[in-house]
């Protein structure tokens, strides 16, 4: 029997009984379309966080002051105490590795920024130069802090942009004074509007030069120094490098965590992938339904068509063709159901992205590719059973209708 | 050619063996026209199913054109069905969602006949068989005489050597039977083998050879051929 007509002939019998065709069809695609929308909730969800973490830079290390022992966050990162502080001289010394391109130490603090009579309690971070290019940041207006030494604190600073327009409104901004703490600073710049990145709002941050923050806060330590390594590749050599200068420098001691985005990433970048994977398993569960449904009603059919199985035994088919034609009419409902829910699953997840703009919803093709293997898998798998038991009938007792 | 020696064929009924067949000894010269005759129960229905293949003896052995047919497996007996017998039913047994036309195709289609020359033996089919302007009509829109002419334009698309017909008038009236009978003994001139399963005996009075059967045996034979 050609390919074609059994394909047609399988086409004839679902069309034969369009209501439970429809019903089965309605089922696999609606086990298919959870799978595409839950997994691209998910594959949403991963890509957010990464598109969060590469907007803070590429190639970063960050050294922090404590120490803790695993790579994701631990409680020395969030308190950053420590015995002993990673001062300038320590950051500096950082640049002695090959693998390093630049450092931007950084401090972080919190001070009254005012204006004639406008006052706003703000995050002040202390850094320098090359701040800049290692975190990705744009500047708006004027010029960002000058290079230099960086044990020398000028008194300029640069306003994140919502915090010029709260204290100068439409005004001109750049080289007006303001008060931050109990020290005056001349705005040079203004930073472009970049929203919020990793539970920073730049927007609202003012920033200083590092020696100048230290006057103003009264510490030599430092919050975190960044680092950005000369390349990809280069990256591992710049962690040992850094720990090896930190260990130096700290007689011996390891009282530094050096963590790299990488590593952070990765570490998200795994938990999110395992949850994608384990709500798209949640969501086949459904298809495994809708493949008992399909036994069910394959079921129901077989008994229904005993005389026409029957009839076909006598005509001269063998069991095989008839259990092929079985196969043949579970694998089109599976395979029309699964087109159905992969329309339905892209139009939910492009109604879920028109809704959360921010979430790049896109199921992630192994999902897409995986419901619709499970769906055309259950879907034969679950008829196996039937198809052999009409294969297997008597035909005599099959015309007879017994 | 039908050969059948010493064919015996029992069935378990609970735990009883009944013997529907206690040792047939028949031969069937190709282009014969036979009636099996016979009291409901008297196995005239089983043995035409084992001789249609549908059915395998308990014992004995049935050779078809000098082949052993009863050691074949299910494909193999599958292809004799399909090559060199054609069945004829009581209840027509058409498909009821498949057209006229596309009840006479399933034989071809189940064999892997071209379409294009299925195409034609069909058209051919339903000319002979005054079906023309049926030939696009469901089975629940013909009447009981237009579907056993399907069903016998179907049982001879594949121009078999055998044909087998299980009461085919049983489910008609008078003069449609007469029709369709006719329709079957031309098929004898065309040197097809027909063997017709009754239990009427004017029906079966037909037949140049008549064999009668009780309780699983044949009790006698009238106007025997070679």
């Amino acid at each position: 029997m050609r390919a074609v007509d059994v394909a047609r002939f399988a086409t004839g019998s679902l069309r034969g009984s369009p209501a439970r065709t429809l019903l089965m069809m309605l089922a696999m695609s609606i086990g298919v379309a959870a799978v595409v929308v839950l997994t691209a909730l998910g594959e949403g969800a991963r890509r957010y966080v990464v598109d969060q973490f590469s907007s803070l830079g590429t190639n970063l290390v960050i050294v922090l002051p404590g120490r803790t022992e695993t790579a994701g966050i631990g409680p020395g990162l969030m308190s950053g105490q420590t015995p002993r502080d990673i001062t300038l001289d320590d950051a500096e010394a950082l640049l002695r590795s090959s693998a390093i391109k630049q450092i931007a130490p950084l401090t972080v603090g919190s001070a009254t920024l005012s204006r004639d009579a406008l006052n706003r309690e703000v995050v002040v971070i202390g850094s320098t130069a090359n701040l800049l290019e290692v975190r990705h940041m744009s500047i708006g207006l004027g010029k960002f802090l000058p290079p230099g030494d960086i044990h020398e604190g000028a008194s300029v600073c640069v306003l994140g942009n919502q915090m010029k327009r709260e204290l100068f409104g439409n005004e001109q901004a750049v080289g007006q004074w303001v008060r931050l703490g109990d020290r005056r600073f001349r705005v040079i710049g203004v930073l472009a509007s970049q929203g919020e990145s990793m539970g920073m709002r730049t927007d609202e941050l003012v920033i200083v030069p590092v020696a100048s923050s230290h006057q103003l806060f009264n510490t030599t330590g430092l919050f975190r120094v960044l680092i950005e390594a000369k390349s990809r590749d280069t990256i591992e050599q710049a962690v040992r490098d850094a720990e090896q200068i930190m260990l130096q420098r700290h007689s011996g001691e390891k009282d530094v965590t050096v963590i790299t985005q990488d590593a952070v990433l990765a570490t998200f970048d795994r938990i999110l992938t395992a949850l994608t994977m384990a709500v798209g398993g949640i969501a086949a569960i459904s298809l495994a339904v809708a493949g008992v449904l399909i036994m069910n009603v394959m079921l129901i059919a077989v008994a229904q068509r005993v005389k026409e199985i029957g009839l076909l035994k006598a005509l001269g088919a063998p069991g095989r063709r008839i259990r092929n034609l079985f196969f043949a009419e579970a694998a089109l409902l599976s395979g029309i159901g699964s087109v159905a829910g992969l329309v339905l699953g892209y139009a939910g997840s492009f109604i879920i992205g028109q809704v959360y703009p921010s979430l790049p919803v896109s199921p992630p093709w192994w999902a897409v590719l995986a419901a619709c293997a499970t769906a055309l898998g259950t879907g034969i798998l679950f008829s196996v059973w039937p198809a052999r038991r009409a294969a297997r009938l008597d035909p005599v007792a099959a015309l007879a209708g017994r | 050619m039908i050969q059948l020696e010493k064919i015996a064929r029992s069935f378990t009924v609970g735990d009883q063996q009944v013997a529907a067949l206690r040792g047939i000894d028949l031969r069937i010269a190709a282009g014969d026209y036979v009636s099996i005759m016979g009291p409901s129960g008297s196995g005239k229905s089983t043995l035409l199913n084992l001789i249609g293949l549908l059915d395998r003896p308990s014992s004995g052995t049935y050779r078809l054109d000098g082949g052993d047919v009863t050691a074949l497996d299910d494909v193999q007996q599958a292809r004799v069905r399909s090559e060199k017998i054609g069945f004829v039913f009581q209840s027509f047994h058409l498909v009821p969602r498949l057209t006229a036309a596309m009840n006479i195709e399933l034989p071809m289609m189940l064999a892997g006949v071209p379409p294009e020359e299925r195409k034609e033996r069909v058209a051919k089919l339903v000319e002979n068989y005054g079906l023309k302007d049926r030939a696009d009509h469901r089975p629940d829109q013909l009447s009981g005489g237009q579907r056993q002419r399907v069903a016998i334009a179907r049982a001879t698309s594949m121009n078999p050597a055998v044909l087998l017909a299980d009461e085919p008038t049983g489910n008609l009236d008078q003069a449609t039977g007469k029709e369709v009978m006719a329709l079957l003994e031309n098929l004898v001139e065309q040197k097809v083998t027909l063997i017709l399963v009754t239990h009427d005996p004017l029906l079966g009075g037909r037949a140049a050879r008549q064999i009668n059967m009780v309780d699983g045996q044949i009790v006698s034979e009238t106007g025997r051929s070679g």
